[in-house]
């Protein structure tokens, strides 16, 4: 499997350390409750196909990725800086 | 008053010659990193350019020469290799002084790029990776900063307490190489 990292190119998988689904772009308010903050600490979405994750190019750059794969095929799809994907 | 002696990180290691291919300890100067504050980066660059006489590096490259040199070292950040950092870069950006932290050597000969293939899970050939060009990645187990540089060479950066394991690494793949003959 490969990576293609906007700063470094193209690049093995053994680079990159996986952190999970990419939830942690949109952190609840502090005030947001209960269910907001029980949502996003233990709640995931585990589907068989498209998913959004953070990776974080270890052993290159050093940047956090926000990559898009499909967990059937392990088909990379478009990977972004995660410092630019927060709005 | 204790009497301290200055040790290079590769000292008693290098240099050393496998088949055709040398590698040696460089003596690098100062080493700073320099990370450009938000917004910064053309402002940075100008200063780099006026106090040092190179730009700020886009990622994957180097610039500047064997005096002074800025290595792209990561996602908004460069290492300024050699000078002293001029004062007013503190303007636009974070400077942190790296000198004696990292173990600098340089390999070269015929048969260097194979030797950094049996290491380094990216294609460093000159087709792909020319003079100018710089990149961060693995080399073996441990991360690393490789650049080509003059005459082909690669000037390889690895953290200094891991002096040992880099010149270990490369003397084993430079003896694999030469065996081939
Ligand atoms: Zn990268």
């Amino acid at each position: 499997m490969r990576i293609p990292c906007p700063l470094c190119g193209t690049r093995d998988r053994r680079e990159f350390w996986y952190r999970g689904a990419a939830v942690d772009l949109e952190r609840p308010a502090p005030d947001a409750g209960v269910e907001a903050w029980d949502d996003f600490v233990y709640l995931r979405e585990n589907p068989a196909g498209p998913t959004r994750e953070l990776w974080y190019h270890e052993g290159g750059c050093g940047a956090w990725l926000v990559v898009e794969r499909d967990t059937v095929t392990h088909e990379i799809g478009r990977v972004a800086l995660a410092s630019e994907e927060r709005s | 008053m204790v009497e301290l002696v200055a040790r290079t990180p590769c000292a008693g290691l290098l240099p050393l010659r496998v088949g055709a291919v040398l590698l040696d300890e460089v003596a690098p100067g100062a080493l700073t990193s320099v990370s450009p504050y938000k917004g910064q980066a053309e402002a940075l660059s100008k200063v780099l350019q006026a106090a040092h006489g190179m730009g700020f590096p886009a990622p994957s490259r180097a610039t500047g020469d064997r005096q002074a040199r800025a290595i792209w070292f990561g996602h908004g950040q460069a290492m300024l290799v050699g000078p002293a950092p001029d004062p007013a870069l503190a303007d636009h950006a974070a400077l942190t002084d790296q000198s004696d932290a990292w173990a600098a050597v340089r390999l070269h000969g015929p048969g260097a790029e194979d030797v950094l293939a049996r290491l380094v899970p990216v294609d460093l050939r000159a087709g792909s990776f020319p003079e100018g060009h710089s990149m961060r990645s693995l080399l073996f187990h441990m991360t690393a900063s490789i650049t080509r540089i003059e005459d082909g060479a690669f000037l390889i950066l690895a953290f200094r307490s891991m002096a040992a394991t880099l010149v270990h690494d490369l003397q084993t793949a430079m003896e694999a190489v030469a065996a081939r003959g």
